[in-house]
């Protein structure tokens, strides 16, 4: 038998990360990922392979979402990570930290509804190509909850059209039929965005919490499990036959 | 050292959606107070910066890139500042 090393993750604790124990603990669930803690004044994020910034309220949200965690000690070296094409998942917060540090395009307002939402989503996988969603095919529904205040993602007119012929909308909210309604858009985002990546689609951000559904005894369903999974496979060296 | 004081005036960019502004304009005419549009809510910064004989125009510079870089999303915000003679 041919054992494979397990992929190696880092998630970054900021001060005021709430989802940090969560994105390990559900990472630990599976047998080949292997995870560690990264600390916000880290300045290096040493041999991982992989790297979540987690959801939460990094640096009590002051200013605007994620504007004072993008210059955290360990940012400098997630970003030359990016650049040097590691996968990195933003989640929420982690979302909206990529986006303050222009590694991913956009940025995320507040909910038009003002309030802020916990609730369960449909969302539809529009690129299955990536790394964060091959596990996934195209067309996919995924049941995620969200639970934000600032997910209304916004880019402007001319990046929106490049990102688009590039295919990096990843995710958008959807009805249960997979079909795009008013009412599945829990913090009117553009065009019901959910998740999007970057150019080279090694970096992705994410307002649902796939951390939050990979058990699903307790959240009654594992659909954020396949974000993971993807990740895995995109980094497990191919098991010779 | 001497410093001056920066006012910074961050306002949601135009064409993008303000909802705070939106409901303020709602809440308005409730209270009686008819005729008011064109709500947007922002954020005012208050700074001293010190300016060490340089120039009020090195100031500016150094405030602009200050608002750039941190104090406003330029993709979302706009924003303005005024500097005390």
């Amino acid at each position: 038998m041919i054992t494979v090393p397990a992929v190696r993750f880092g998630v970054v604790v900021f001060p005021g990360s709430n989802c940090d124990a969560d994105a390990r603990h559900a990472l630990s669930t599976f047998g080949d990922a292997d995870v560690r803690l990264l600390w916000h004044k880290d300045t290096s994020v040493g041999d991982v392979q992989a790297i979540v910034l987690p959801g939460g309220f990094s640096y009590g949200d002051y200013l605007r979402c994620g504007a004072i965690a993008r210059f955290s000690p360990i940012m400098q070296a997630v970003t030359e990570f990016a650049e040097a094409g590691g996968l990195v998942l933003g989640i929420c917060n982690g979302f909206q930290i990529l986006t303050e540090a222009g590694l991913l395009p956009g940025a995320l307002l507040r909910n038009t509804g003002l309030k802020f939402v916990c609730r369960y989503v449909n969302l539809k996988v529009e690129n299955a190509a990536t790394p964060f969603t091959g596990a996934c095919r195209e067309g996919d529904l995924l049941r995620i909850v969200v639970k934000h205040n600032e997910g209304n993602y916004t880019v402007d007119p001319a990046t929106y059209t490049k990102m688009q012929a590039n295919r990096q909308i990843v995710l958008r909210y959807v009805d249960a039929r997979g079909e795009r309604a008013a009412g599945a858009n829990p913090n009117g985002a553009l065009d019901d965005i959910a998740g999007v990546c970057n150019e080279h689609g090694n970096v992705f951000g994410m307002m649902p919490h796939p951390e939050n559904s990979v058990e699903a005894e307790l959240a009654g369903g594992a659909d954020g499990g396949k974000i993971f999974r993807s990740m895995i496979d995109a980094l497990r060296p191919a098991v010779p036959a | 050292m001497s410093t001056v004081h920066v006012r910074v005036y961050v306002t949601p960019k135009r064409g993008i959606l303000d909802p705070q502004g939106v409901t303020i304009e709602r809440a308005l005419p409730a209270l009686g107070f008819d005729g008011v549009s064109g709500v947007r809510v922002g954020k005012f910064i208050e700074l001293d910066v010190a300016v060490d004989g340089g120039s009020p125009e090195v100031v500016r510079a150094e405030v602009d890139e200050m608002c750039r870089k941190l104090l406003a999303n330029p993709i979302i915000e706009d924003f303005t500042f005024e500097v005390d003679a």
